[in-house]
């Protein structure tokens, strides 16, 4: 059998509001529209991920918070509706979703195998997270690729981001041996935002643009110095500070997404493609890619 | 304006162990069963409104207060899966859940109802009110927890609830669904052998429970930041449910306190606890902190350029 292969990771922010702002048929709010420096970036993302061969999405959500190890969604199947607990009012969303169940198996067994408390999740009324969904439907609309979700073990709660970070190393290199062993070609997907300080009001009308912004400069600046290092390639330093990073912007990376995707892709040394940054109340998001493909790797943004 | 009549308090963890699998243990077994005297407890207290404060359901837009008059689902535990769904059916008091929220927002707060078909109901209020009010006799009302609020945000939303309940003269039971140390094992164990994850959470724990006992929920209310210091994961800024507590049940030490059970879940503290209003019990109060009757926002002292 051939081997698996890592054949593109991504950075992708999951606030709900793009879903919202795109009017898909799934979700049940309707939007005049917003965020589209994000959506756009998003719609030329998915673009890409037409054009390569693969088959499946493995996404490693925050908002599946476990602190009993690491979770693999075991069930071919989930069909229900996600309705996220903070903007319930735009984020209704009716999924029906497929899962590698194999593929999640032996990532499973690898992780285990390395000392990671792990485990299979094969309750049927168990509700997909609505990070999973916001960003497989932004880079996939279609839906048409099986997903594995893997829960994040909240390491930098219980000890700290420097703990997350080796944690989230160790299941990254885990499941990157598992799909190597599996023969199938696979994209990864690190679903959250950087700097995460949220408003704790929201405008009447949410997609009002002209109230959204970065919610302090201190954040921004820190966001954009993780960009400039993503584009020269150097992410062993991005991980290397990625917890001075986390304490100081209480950046979602603290579940340790990107962390973990960068393990697994082996800390990469070429340019990410940067495909968008933009505030969603008051959060830094940041849509990036890492293709290992130099022929196909694009100057983006 | 009559005074807020709340009869009683509930303390009592959000874990799913005593409602799915009370039998995995003689620990979760009391824990059940203290749930089930407080039940019985509720039904014989002429309550108009069960108001649940859980520390499962946090937000970020304010403050959330559930309204849907009859939500349903089946719900799941994002760690504890394997032990089964939870299908709930709740009947909401979606006046009071109005008033709540209007209070809230003449107190300074931003707030807001919701009521969607689908909302995921978090497991704390699912355990506590599948246990304390199976057959929905009562109707209830559940509030979120701000991850981002403190002291000054946390009592004044339970000044608020207090607000609605004078407005509306309704007698209330008080639930907030809290651990005490909330510290899990991380890796899975045998029920039969759970424990308090350390020494240092089992003894903070009994103190807490001490002052349970003796009716001193304003103490414990002054606390909350010690507490949040030597026990609590950081995962929010404050350990908030006492102060809410306080807030909403009267800002004093005159209680009858009761703890009906304290075990471990998964490492964690889990106690049943109650405290009734009472005329004697302890009465000194040991006020550390401002009272504060309107919440004035943020301090903002970054963008107003002061060193």
């Amino acid at each position: 059998m051939a081997k698996g292969e890592i054949v593109l990771g991504c950075l992708a922010p999951h606030p709900p509001h793009v879903v919202y702002a795109e009017n898909p048929e799934q979700n049940e709010a309707f939007a005049e529209g917003g965020w589209e420096t994000l959506r756009w970036g998003y719609h030329r993302l998915a673009r890409k991920l037409k054009s390569i061969e693969y088959d499946s999405i493995v996404i490693f959500t925050p908002h599946w918070q476990t602190y009993i190890g690491t979770h693999f969604l075991g069930l071919p199947k989930f069909k229900s509706k996600s309705v996220d607990p903070v903007f319930p009012n735009l984020f209704r969303y009716n999924y029906d979703i497929s899962v590698d169940v194999d593929l999640a198996e032996v990532m499973c067994k690898y992780a285990s195998d390395s000392g990671i408390v792990s485990m299979m999740m094969r309750n049927p009324d168990f509700r997909i997270d609505y990070g999973t969904i916001t960003s497989c439907h932004m880079l996939n609309p279609d839906w048409d690729k099986p997903v594995v979700t893997i829960s994040s073990n909240r390491n930098a709660h219980y000890y700290s981001p420097e703990v997350m970070n080796e944690q989230a190393s160790a299941l990254g290199e885990a499941c990157a041996r598992a799909i190597y062993e599996s023969g199938k070609k696979v994209v990864l997907v690190s679903s959250h935002s950087l700097s995460h300080r949220h408003f704790v009001t929201e405008a009447p009308l949410p997609e009002d643009m002209s109230r959204e912004h970065i919610y302090n400069h201190s954040q921004y600046v820190w966001d954009m110095k993780l960009v400039d290092l993503m584009r020269r390639g150097e992410m062993r330093e991005v991980i290397d500070i990625m917890p001075e990073f986390t304490e100081q912007t209480i950046a979602e990376t603290e579940a340790g997404g990107l962390t973990w995707m960068m393990a697994a892709m082996g800390y990469p040394d070429y340019p990410a493609e940067i495909y968008g940054y933009q505030s969603v109340i008051g959060t830094g998001n940041l849509i990036a890619a890492w293709d290992p493909l130099e022929s196909t790797r694009e100057l983006v943004l | 304006m009559e005074e807020a009549e709340v009869l009683f308090g509930i303390y009592c963890p959000p874990h799913p162990q005593p409602l799915l699998s009370p039998e995995a243990s003689e620990g979760y077994g009391k824990l059940r069963s203290a749930f089930d005297e407080c039940k019985n407890r509720i039904e014989e207290s002429g309550a108009d409104l069960i108001l649940v404060y859980s520390t499962t359901w946090p937000s970020i837009i304010g403050h959330q207060i559930q309204a849907h008059p009859e939500p349903e689902w089946v719900h799941v535990d994002d760690d504890f899966h394997f032990l089964g769904s939870m299908p709930y059916k709740f009947r909401m008091d979606v006046d009071f859940a109005e008033e709540f929220s209007e209070s809230a927002k003449a107190r300074g707060l931003h707030s807001r109802m919701v009521s969607y078909d689908g909302f995921p109901i978090d497991t704390g209020s699912v355990v506590a009110l599948k246990l304390l009010n199976p057959e929905n006799k009562i109707p209830a009302c559940i509030v979120s927890s701000n991850m981002y609020a403190n002291r000054a945000e946390t009592i004044v939303l339970g000044k608020a609830a207090r607000d609605a309940l004078k407005t509306q003269n309704k007698k209330a039971v008080v639930v907030v669904v809290s651990s005490l140390s909330n510290r899990m094992f991380t890796e899975h164990i045998d029920p039969a052998e759970d424990r308090i994850h350390s020494s240092k959470d089992d003894e903070w724990n009994r103190k807490i429970l001490e002052f349970f006992e003796d009716g001193r929920l304003e103490d414990l209310s002054q606390l909350s930041r010690e507490i949040h210091g030597q026990i609590r994961v950081q995962k929010v800024v404050a350990y908030k449910p006492a102060w809410w507590m306080a807030a909403v049940m009267g800002q004093h030490n005159n209680y009858e306190g009761e703890v009906m059970a304290y075990e471990s879940l998964h490492g964690s503290g889990g106690a049943v606890a109650t405290l009734t209003p009472s005329s004697g019990s302890f009465g000194d109060k040991e006020f550390d902190e401002d009272d504060v009757e309107f919440y004035h926002g943020d301090r903002d002292v970054l963008n107003k350029g002061m060193v």
